[in-house]
């Protein structure tokens, strides 16, 4: 099983899981067919009851999800398309994220929230969205955002293990479009940390999910022609790694922060930020942000798709300018 | 049960028409006597300017006890509102926590001072932490069901909201999934015909919560939420039959809200005096003690020693309560994540 797709890495992560500890469960919409992206497929015979199918309901399934994890089991809860987990935002934002800060620890919830971000699959303004600005913004929320199959494998480990509500989000491109041989593949193993996914000396560009690749590959292009970027997958984006981010600010003293989202209010002003504030006698550029026009959601045309998403191209413009700054 | 010894002892078998005994009767008045008496002096405390809100259930402390009681405390679950001070009462809260909470104190175990008074929580007496967001403890409710139900292990949760709550997708949502999967979840409606200021019918078309029980496949009753000894009466089977796989219950307790919503709100813009008179005649504390009374359980005497040490227990709770620390600034800071 070395090389490996993304949904092959949840899968299997899944499957081991499961086997490991019978605390764990799966509860979500069509999860026991397997679930429409195949990511849970098989396990319902495997592990008979512990793999549920919900009401097409997704406050039930978070709610339901909160109150067995307080009863001690490690529910993973499913959203089919992370489009649909506003209907949960309640139990998200009033429920989960302060259960252990207004008890004082006296109570916790290990419990996993996985969903299907992004766009670049023609699905349109509620099948594309990107998520992760609302619940960076829940502290007592973590948010973990991988792009490479083995990060996969071991943060949704992570993130199982842990004591606290995680959102756990999977890129729908990428499920079977990334692959990796996860054996001897670097995994990041702890939630908080990003890693330097290629170094350079002339700037550093930050990003997760899909948009990582897409800016691998413009740091590919980008070296063709003399500039060298480093790319920081980040990872995980609350508790956010705030060294790694300086660090490279610091180290290259030009940032392009590229995300799918759109652009005002979204997570990549945070970035910007602090770099504004820790890092600003370091920068030789202004910080530069690469993301969605402010449009209320992905259009569904593909010529508007294309446009509405950052992608090499753009980001190795983005880049040259950067760096010719 | 911390109510201190009578001065005859009680029985423990269970009297005809009661089907409780003697000492659960002396336990439900001290309970339901112990919640309205806190109330009121926590109402006063709010009038002198020492407590910043209080919210009560004042005239639904026979609901509030009654269906307590029907629970085994320590094993089953209880996922109340904010109204149920009796409630968490009888899982173990005293007078002193329940002065801590009113005020927001840094020792408070229901939340540090972090969360508005009456709302409640402590996980080793089995009672769920709350929001103020109605309706959401039903799904936390039904998944603490689903739990048990994966573990095999026989408890029972109960939940608790009002009828205005009922109108939240929440509501609908846990009897369907509670339904479906046959859950050992109570869910217990207690109708106090407010939501602040809205009456039943701006909240739903039908005449009861409990009808709308049907469209989901649940077994329901209603029952006169100003008995308490109907109340344990109807809530008992109904805990008994989840216990033993028989599925989820709603029991709607009708009851009325003596006060207003709390101690921000102001009833004499919606409520005629001459309706709170009626009902004030049907206060749950004064029918419980003159049936008892009437039919010779308890002689006034007892009653009335019964209401002294209620009074005693506040007095010092209270006087305690205020001299208790209370949360430093930065005690703002930290628990936002449970650490390994």
């Amino acid at each position: 099983m070395a090389e490996m797709t993304v949904i092959e890495a949840i899968r299997t992560t899944l499957d081991e899981e499961l086997a490991r500890d019978g605390r764990i469960f799966i509860l979500g919409e069509d999860v026991e067919a397997g679930g429409v992206f195949r990511a849970t497929e098989g396990l319902a015979a495997k592990y008979p009851g512990r793999v549920i199918d919900s009401p097409l309901a997704e406050s039930s399934i978070v709610g339901v999800s909160i109150g067995a994890a307080h009863y001690g089991l490690r529910p993973i809860a499913e959203i089919q398309f992370a489009d649909f987990i506003h209907a949960a935002f309640d139990h998200l934002c009033s429920e989960a994220s302060r259960w252990s800060y207004r008890t004082k620890g006296d109570a916790c919830l290990p419990m996993v929230v996985r969903t299907p971000w992004g766009g670049g699959v023609h699905g349109g303004q509620h099948h594309s969205q990107s998520i992760e600005a609302y619940y960076t913004h829940l502290p007592g929320i973590k948010v973990v955002a991988p792009a490479f199959p083995a990060d996969y494998r071991s943060l949704l480990k992570a993130a199982i293990a842990d004591p606290n509500p995680v959102l756990f989000l999977e890129h729908k491109r990428t499920y079977r479009l990334i692959r990796q041989d996860v054996a001897s593949a670097p995994a990041e193993t702890v939630i908080g940390r990003a890693r330097v996914a290629r170094k350079g000396g002339d700037l550093t560009i930050y990003a997760y999910g899909l948009m990582l690749h897409e800016s691998l590959a413009a740091a590919a292009a980008l070296a063709s022609e003399g500039i060298e970027a480093t790319v920081v997958d980040l990872l995980t984006l609350q508790p956010l790694d705030v060294e790694t981010v300086l660090e490279t600010a610091k180290a290259t003293g030009k940032a392009l922060i590229v995300h799918e989202d759109t652009l005002t209010g979204g997570f990549g002003g945070e970035i910007a930020a602090l770099i504004a504030e820790h890092a600003f006698e370091h920068l030789d550029a202004p910080v530069r942000r690469l993301c969605a026009p402010d449009i209320p959601a992905m259009p569904y045309h593909p010529n508007m798709e294309h446009f509405f998403m950052p992608d090499r191209e753009k980001i190795a413009a983005a880049a040259r300018d950067l760096a010719a700054y | 049960m911390t109510a201190a010894r009578p001065r005859r002892p009680r029985s423990r078998e269970a009297l005809p028409d009661y089907l409780l005994s003697e000492q659960q009767l002396e336990d439900m008045y001290y309970f339901m006597l112990l919640s309205r008496r806190l109330s009121e002096r926590m109402m006063a405390l709010n009038r002198q300017g020492r407590a910043a809100f209080v919210i009560a259930g004042a005239g639904q402390e026979a609901a509030q006890v009654g269906a307590a009681m029907a629970l085994k405390k320590g094993t089953d679950y209880l996922a109340p509102y904010y109204r149920d001070l009796g409630m968490n009462l009888v899982f173990g809260m005293d007078a002193r926590e329940a002065m801590l909470n009113l005020l927001g104190k840094r020792d408070d175990p229901n939340s540090f001072g972090r969360q508005m008074p009456s709302h409640w929580g402590n996980a080793a007496r089995r009672i769920v932490t709350q929001s103020s967001v109605v309706a959401t403890q039903l799904l936390h409710a039904t998944g603490i069901g689903l739990a048990a139900k994966l573990s095999n292990d026989p408890i029972v949760v109960l939940t608790c909201c009002g009828e205005g709550s009922t109108s939240r997708g929440d509501f609908h949502e846990a009897l369907n999934f509670a339904a479906i999967h046959r859950l050992p979840v109570i869910f217990y409606i207690q109708n106090n015909g407010f939501a602040i200021s809205e009456r039943t019918e701006k909240e739903m078309p039908v005449e009861n919560v409990a009808d709308r029980a049907r469209a989901y496949n649940i077994q329901s009753a209603v029952v006169d939420g100003m008995d308490c000894v109907a109340v344990y009466q109807t809530v008992r089977p109904a805990v008994d039959q989840a216990r033993r796989g028989g599925g989820p219950y709603l029991i709607e307790a009708k009851c009325y809200r003596l006060w207003p919503h709390s101690s921000d709100d102001d009833d004499t813009r919606y409520r005629p005096r001459k309706e709170l008179e009626e009902w004030a005649k049907k206060d749950p504390l004064l029918l419980f003690r003159n049936r008892v009374e009437t039919d010779g359980v308890f002689p006034r005497e007892d009653l009335d020693e019964i209401e002294a040490r209620v009074e005693e227990e506040i007095r010092e709770a209270v006087q305690w309560a205020l001299m208790q620390p209370d949360p430093a600034p930065e005690d703002a800071l930290g628990h936002v994540y449970k650490e390994l």
